[in-house]
C-alpha cells in the first residue's frame, strides 16, 4: 500500500506529462487527479492504523560505496502518517481546483498547451514531497529535499513569459542553495561521525554524540550541537525561516494552486518534518534547540509585522504562512514536536484553504491581486466568503478560552503557545503578539475584501461571478478540517494519548524535557492570552477598516517611517541585495569579462591565432625543397643531441 | 644447424624467393599486363597468407644464425601488422596504377622485396643483419618513389629520398661502428652484457646517438623528417600510402628492438634522445600541418605527428610503452589504410585531385564516404570515444607511468593543435564552401577498406579486438 500511495503520483505525473498527445489534455489531467485521489485514499487508511514501531518497506537497494549502504525504503511510523494525509489531500483537492482554475489562462495564446505540463508538475511536487516524508535515510530525504525544490522552481517559473516569475524562481532555487548547502554539510557531518545515513542506525547514536566534539573551521565544537544546527540551516531555507525567508513571498509569482500546495500546505512545512523526524537527535542538543526557538519567534514575529501592511492579498497570506511557519519551529524548538506536527497538520487545512479561497477571488476579479481594488464582495461570491471565512476563523484561532471546543487553529496555535510559555518567556511574549498582528492582518483582509464598498474598476466588480464546482468543493472539504481537526485530534497531538499515538516516531528526552507535561500545568491567564491577542487584533481591524477606513491612512501618514519600513518587509531585499547579490554579480562579472574573457579566452586565442601560424609559415619556410637543407637539418639534428650529451655526460 | 635456421627464416625466405619468380615471369612472360595485374593479387594473397602463418605460429623464441635473427612475440607482431597492412595497400593500389598506366610487375615484386627487408629489421639481433634488412627495404623503396618515371615529380621524391636515405645510413653505419669499437661486438645480446658489465661510455652513447638518428630517419621523427612531406607528395599515391603504413611499423620496431634489446640497460641515457624526438616530432607534425593545402603532403605531416606519439611510448622504456607502442602502430596503419582508400578516390573527370578545398560540401555528394572519413579524422585526431583515442591514451598513461609526466603534458598540447586539421577536413565536408568539388565513383573493394576501417574505429571501443592483449604479450617477450 504505502508503495502505490508514493508511485501513483509519478505515474501521473509521467502520463500527464509525456503521454498527454496521445491521450489528450482532458484525460491526461483526469489521470493526474485520479491517481492523487487514489493515493489519499489509502494514505487515510493508513493514517488509522497503529503505531507503535516504525515499519519499513524496502524498494531496493540504492547504492553501495565502502561503508556507505543506503536503500530506497519507505519508514512508515505516525509522523509519515500525519504528512501522508497532509501531502495527498491537500494535494488531490488542488488538483481538482485547478480544473477550475487553470481552466482559461490568459498568459497563453489560443490553442497552447499548459495544462497537462500544470498537472506533471504538481504530481511529480507530489512524487518528491512523499518521498521526503517516507524516507528511511537521509539521502532519501534530501532527494526528495531537492525534488520539491525542483518542482517549486517549474511551478513558480510556470509563466515563463513574465520575467518577475522568472526570477522569483530563481530566487527560490538559489536562496534554498544557501540552506541546502547546511543541509548537505548535516548529512556529511553525520555520516562522519556514525558511519551510517540511515535512521535506524543514527538515531541510537544521540546519546554518544552529545560527548562527542570534532573539528570545524578553526574550533572544536560539540558534535550534536554542530549537525543539528546544521540541518536546521536547511530547514530554515524550505521553510522560510528569519535571513533565509525572501523567497517566499515572491514565489507568489506562481498560479495559486501552487501557492497553496506547496508554499503554504506541504513543501515549506518540510523544515518542521525534518526537526521533529530528527528529534532523537535534536533532543541532545539544546544549543540548537534554543536557537531554533529563537528564530521561530523571530520569524513569527516580524512576519506577521509586514503582514499588517501588504496590499497584495497573496503576499498576506505568504506573509502569515511564514508567521505560522514560525509558530511550528518554536514548538519544536522547546521540545514538543508532537505540537509542532499539530500545528503543520491544521495549517495546512485552514492556510491550503484560504489560498484557494483568495485564488477563488482573484479568479472572479479577472486575475486583480491588490486587495485596495476589491470590496463589498460578500454577496457576490457568497460560497468563498464562508469558505474565506472559516479559515480566518481557524487562523485567527477563535473557540472558546479554557475548553478544547473551536476551530483547527485555535487548539493548535493556543498549545504551542502555552509550550512556548514553559520553555522561553522571549518566545512566548513574541508568540501572543504575533496573535494579536495575526488576527488583525487577517480580519484586515477579511473586511478590505468582502466587506464595505466596491473600489477599483466597476467593470470588473459587475462581472465577478463565484466560482465553478471544481474550485468550491475543495474549498468545502477543507473547511471541514479547518473547523474540526483541532478538536478531533487534539489528544492525540497535545493531550494525553501523545506517546501512544506517536510511539517510537518522536523522541523526547524524559530526563530533561518536560515541556509536555508543564505546558498542561500552566494558569488560566496564559492559556487565555491568544483569546485575548486575537479579540484585541480583531477590535482594532475593525476600527480602522469597518468604523473609520480613514484611520490607517492617517495613521500611515503620521509614522511614515514605520509604514514604509513595513510595507518594505523590513528592507531585507535591499539589505541582502546591497551585502550579496552586487558583490556577486561584482565578481560574476569580473570573472567572466575579466578572468575568461579577456585572460583566458585572450591567451588561448593569442596562441591559436597568433602564435601557431606564425610557428606553420616558419616550417612551411624551412621545408624549402632543396636538399642540401633537408641534409643541413639533419646534421644539425645530430649535432644537437652530440651536444647536448657532450655537456650533460648523458645520465652519469 | 643449418635446417634449423632454414626453418626459423623460412618466412622471409619463401617471400624473397617468391619476389625473384614473380620477376622472372614477368620478364619472360609476353602479355605484360595480364601478368603484372595476377602478380599483384597473388602477392596481396601472398602477404595475407604469410600474415596468417606467422601469427599464427606457436609461441615461443627462436633464433638462427647464432642470434643474428630473432623470431620472438614482439617481431611476429610487427610482422603480421606490416604484412596485412602491405597486402591492403596492394589491393587498393591496382585500380590506381590501372588507370595511371602503371601497374607493372616491378611495383609488386619491389614491395616484396621491402617487405622481406622490413621483416629482416624487425626479427634482427645483430647490428649487421638490422642493415641488411634496412638496406633491402630502403633501396627498394627509393625505386618505387620514382617508380613514375616520366613525372617529374616521382623522380625528383626518389632522387631526394635516396639522397638523404644514403645519408641516414651513413649516420647509422658509423654509429654502428662506434658501438663495435666500444664493445667488440654486433649482436645485441652481448652488446647488452656489455653496456650491463662496463656501463655506457661516452663514446658507446655517441655510438648510440648515431644508430638513433639514422633511425629517427625511417621513422621520419622531426628534425629527419624532412624528406617526408616532399616524398609523400611526389610519389604515386599507392606508393604513399604504402610508406604511411608498414615501413613506419618496421622502423618502429625496429627501434624498440635496438633500444630494448641491445641498450635495455640504459634506458634513461635513450630516454632522452627519445623524448627529444617525440615532442620534436609532435609539434612539428601538428604545427606544419595546418598549413597544407595538398592532403598527401597533409598526412606525411600528419604521419611525422604520429610517429611523435609512438616514440612517446617508446620514451617511457618499459614493457607498458613498448605495449603502447604496438597498440598505436596497429591503429595508426588501420586508420591510414582507410584514409589513403579515401585518397586513392579523390578525382574529378578521372584526374587525381589532391587539393583539401575539393572537400567543400563533399557530404552532399557523398554522405557515406564522408562520414567514413569523418570518423576516420576523429580518430586521427584522437577523440574520445574513439578507438584514436585508445592509442593516444595507452602512450599517455605509459608516458605517466613512466614519470614522463611532462611529455605526456606536450603530447595532449600537441593533439589539440594537430586536431585543428583534421577537423578543418570535416568542416569543409560538412560546412564548407561548395566548390567544384569531387566526383568520382569508388569501386566496392575500396568501400570496404574505407567503410571497414572506419567501423573498426566505432566497433573497436569495445575491446579493441584483443590487440591490447596480444600487444601486451608481444612486448613481454621484447623486454627481458
Amino acid at each position: 500500500m504505502p508503495t502505490i500511495i508514493l508511485f501513483a503520483p509519478l505515474i501521473g505525473a509521467i502520463i500527464a506529462g509525456f503521454f498527454w498527445r496521445l491521450i489528450g489534455e482532458k484525460s491526461a489531467q483526469i489521470v493526474a487527479t485520479s491517481l492523487l485521489f487514489l493515493s489519499c485514499a489509502l494514505s487515510w487508511v493508513l493514517f488509522f492504523g497503529h503505531y507503535e514501531h516504525s515499519e519499513t518497506h524496502t524498494i531496493m537497494q540504492w547504492l553501495e560505496s565502502g561503508s556507505l549502504s543506503v536503500d530506497w525504503a519507505i519508514r512508515l511510523d505516525r509522523l509519515t502518517a500525519v504528512m501522508l494525509i497532509v501531502v495527498t489531500t491537500v494535494s488531490s483537492l488542488v488538483h481538482l481546483y485547478s480544473f477550475g482554475y487553470m481552466a482559461h489562462d490568459d498568459n497563453w495564446k489560443e490553442g497552447e498547451s499548459y495544462k497537462p505540463r500544470f498537472f506533471a508538475y504538481l504530481s511529480f511536487f507530489t512524487f518528491a514531497m512523499l518521498m521526503l516524508v517516507t524516507s528511511d535515510n537521509l539521502l532519501q530525504m534530501f532527494f526528495g529535499w531537492e525534488g520539491v525544490g525542483v518542482a517549486s522552481y517549474l511551478l513558480i517559473g510556470f509563466y515563463y513569459r513574465k520575467p518577475s516569475a522568472n526570477a522569483a524562481a530563481m530566487k527560490a532555487f538559489i536562496v534554498n542553495r544557501v540552506g541546502d548547502f547546511g543541509f548537505a554539510l548535516g548529512i556529511f557531518g553525520i555520516f562522519m561521525l556514525t558511519d551510517s545515513i540511515n535512521f535506524s542506525d543514527i538515531f541510537t547514536e544521540g546519546h554518544h554524540l552529545a560527548e562527542l566534539t570534532f573539528p570545524f573551521l578553526w574550533m572544536e565544537v560539540n558534535a550534536i550541537e554542530t549537525v543539528t544546527l546544521l540541518l536546521f540551516i536547511g530547514a530554515m531555507g524550505k521553510s522560510a525561516q528569519l535571513f533565509l525567508h525572501t523567497w517566499l513571498p515572491d514565489a507568489m509569482e506562481g498560479p495559486t494552486p501552487v501557492s497553496a500546495l506547496i508554499h503554504a500546505a506541504t513543501m515549506v512545512t518540510a523544515g518542521v518534518f525534518l526537526v521533529c523526524r530528527m528529534s532523537p537527535l535534536f533532543e541532545y542538543a539544546p544549543g540548537t534547540l534554543h536557537f531554533v526557538t529563537i528564530i521561530g519567534a523571530l520569524t513569527a514575529f516580524v512576519a506577521a509585522t509586514i503582514g499588517l501592511v501588504q496590499n497584495d492579498i497573496k503576499r498576506v497570506i505568504a506573509y502569515s504562512t511564514m508567521s505560522q511557519l514560525g509558530y511550528m519551529f518554536v514548538a519544536a524548538g522547546v521540545g514538543v514536536y508532537s505540537v509542532a506536527m499539530f500545528h503543520l497538520f491544521t495549517h495546512a487545512f485552514f492556510k491550503a484553504m484560504l489560498f484557494l479561497g483568495a485564488g477563488s477571488v482573484i479568479h472572479a476579479m479577472h486575475h486583480e491581486q491588490d486587495m485596495r481594488n476589491y470590496g463589498g464582495l460578500r454577496k457576490k461570491i457568497p460560497y468563498t466568503f464562508w469558505a474565506m471565512m472559516i479559515g480566518t476563523l481557524a487562523i485567527t484561532g477563535v473557540g472558546i478560552p479554557l475548553t478544547h471546543i473551536g476551530f483547527a487553529g485555535f487548539l493548535s496555535k493556543d498549545a504551542i503557545i502555552e509550550s512556548a510559555f514553559v520553555g522561553n518567556s522571549f518566545a512566548f511574549w513574541a508568540l501572543v503578539v504575533a496573535a494579536c498582528f495575526t488576527s488583525f492582518y487577517s480580519w484586515r483582509l477579511m473586511f478590505l475584501t468582502f466587506f464595505g464598498t466596491e473600489r477599483g474598476d466597476h467593470h470588473t466588480h459587475e462581472h465577478a461571478h463565484d466560482s465553478p464546482l471544481v474550485m468550491l468543493i475543495p474549498l468545502g472539504v477543507l473547511a471541514l478540517g479547518a473547523i474540526f481537526a483541532g478538536m478531533l485530534w487534539y489528544e492525540d497531538f497535545f493531550g494525553h494519548r501523545v506517546e501512544e499515538w506517536f510511539g517510537t516516531a518522536i523522541y523526547t528526552n524524559h530526563e530533561t524535557n518536560h515541556t509536555l507535561h508543564d505546558a498542561h500545568e500552566v494558569g488560566p491567564w496564559v492559556k487565555a492570552s491568544p483569546f485575548i491577542a486575537m479579540v484585541l487584533g480583531f477590535a482594532v481591524a475593525y476600527w480602522f477598516y469597518i468604523w473609520n477606513p480613514e484611520r490607517p491612512k492617517q495613521l500611515a501618514a503620521r509614522n511614515p517611517g514605520a509604514y514604509q519600513f513595513l510595507l518594505n518587509k523590513w528592507y531585507f531585499d535591499e539589505v541582502y541585495d546591497f551585502l550579496f547579490v552586487r558583490p556577486a554579480q561584482h565578481i560574476g562579472r569580473f570573472l567572466w569579462k575579466g578572468v575568461d574573457g579577456k585572460t583566458i579566452d585572450g591567451a588561448i586565442n593569442g596562441v591559436a591565432m597568433g602564435i601557431i601560424p606564425r610557428l606553420t609559415r616558419f616550417a612551411g619556410r624551412l621545408q624549402s625543397g632543396f636538399l642540401f637543407h633537408y641534409a643541413f637539418a639533419m646534421i644539425l639534428g645530430v649535432v644537437a643531441i652530440i651536444t647536448w650529451f657532450a655537456i650533460t655526460g648523458g645520465a652519469h | 644447424m643449418l635446417s634449423n635456421d632454414i626453418s626459423v627464416i623460412l618466412p622471409e625466405l619463401l617471400l624473397a624467393v617468391f619476389a625473384m619468380a614473380s620477376l622472372m615471369i614477368g620478364v619472360w612472360s609476353k602479355k605484360q599486363e595480364a601478368v603484372s595485374n595476377l602478380i599483384l593479387w597473388a602477392t596481396a594473397i601472398i602477404f595475407v597468407v604469410f600474415g596468417a602463418w606467422i601469427g599464427l605460429s606457436p609461441e615461443g623464441t627462436s633464433t638462427a644464425f647464432n642470434g643474428a635473427f630473432v623470431n620472438d612475440g614482439f617481431a611476429r607482431f610487427s610482422k603480421v601488422v606490416m604484412l596485412w597492412g602491405g597486402a591492403s595497400m596492394m589491393v587498393l593500389s591496382r585500380d590506381y596504377l590501372l588507370k595511371n598506366d602503371l601497374l607493372k610487375y616491378e611495383y609488386p615484386a619491389l614491395i616484396t622485396l621491402a617487405m622481406v627487408g622490413m621483416m629482416m629489421m624487425v626479427s634482427a639481433g645483430d647490428l649487421m643483419a638490422l642493415y641488411m634488412g634496412l638496406e633491402l627495404q630502403s633501396l627498394s623503396l627509393y625505386v618505387i618513389a620514382a617508380f613514375r618515371r616520366d613525372s617529374l615529380r616521382s623522380t625528383e621524391a626518389g632522387l631526394k629520398y635516396f639522397v638523404l636515405g644514403a645519408l641516414s645510413s651513413g649516420l647509422l653505419l658509423y654509429g654502428a661502428s662506434l658501438v663495435y669499437g666500444y664493445t667488440g661486438t654486433t649482436s645485441f645480446t652481448a652488446i647488452s652484457s656489455v653496456v650491463t658489465l662496463e656501463g655506457v661510455s661516452l663514446g658507446l652513447l655517441f655510438g648510440l646517438v648515431f644508430l638513433a638518428t639514422g633511425m629517427a630517419f625511417k621513422v621520419s621523427a622531426a628534425p629527419f623528417h624532412m624528406w617526408t612531406p616532399d616524398v609523400y607528395e611526389g610519389s604515386p599515391t599507392p606508393v604513399t600510402g604504402f610508406f604511411a603504413t608498414a615501413p613506419k611499423v618496421a622502423a618502429a620496431a625496429m627501434f624498440a628492438r635496438v633500444l630494448f634489446d641491445a641498450f635495455g640497460e640504459a634506458v634513461s641515457d635513450w630516454q632522452q634522445i627519445l623524448v627529444f624526438l617525440s615532442i620534436a616530432s609532435m609539434f612539428l607534425g601538428s604545427i606544419a600541418a595546418i598549413g597544407q593545402k595538398n592532403i598527401k603532403r597533409l598526412m606525411a605531416y600528419s604521419s611525422i605527428a604520429h610517429m611523435g606519439f609512438a616514440l612517446m611510448g617508446l620514451a617511457a622504456g618499459t614493457e607498458e610503452g613498448a605495449q603502447s607502442l604496438l597498440i598505436y602502430l596497429a591503429i595508426y596503419v588501420t586508420m591510414n589504410v582507410g584514409v589513403f582508400a579515401f585518397i586513392l578516390n579523390m578525382e574529378r573527370d578521372g584526374r587525381p585531385i589532391l587539393s583539401i578545398d575539393s572537400l567543400g560540401m563533399y557530404s552532399r555528394v557523398a554522405p557515406g564516404r564522408a562520414l567514413a572519413l569523418a570518423i576516420l579524422m576523429f580518430s586521427l585526431a584522437g577523440i574520445p570515444p574513439l578507438v584514436g583515442f585508445f592509442g593516444k591514451f595507452y602512450v599517455l598513461s605509459a608516458a605517466v607511468d613512466a614519470g614522463l609526466i611532462w611529455l605526456a603534458v606536450a603530447g595532449v598540447i600537441a593533439s589539440v593543435i594537430g586536431a585543428y586539421y583534421y577537423l578543418r577536413i570535416i568542416f569543409l565536408m560538412y560546412f564548407g564552401e561548395q566548390t567544384e568539388g569531387l566526383n568520382g565513383t569508388m569501386p566496392a573493394a575500396h568501400w570496404v577498406f574505407l567503410g571497414g576501417a572506419a567501423a573498426a574505429m566505432v566497433l573497436g571501443v569495445y575491446n579493441l579486438f584483443g590487440v591490447e592483449s596480444i600487444a601486451g604479450i608481444a612486448a613481454a617477450t621484447l623486454i627481458h
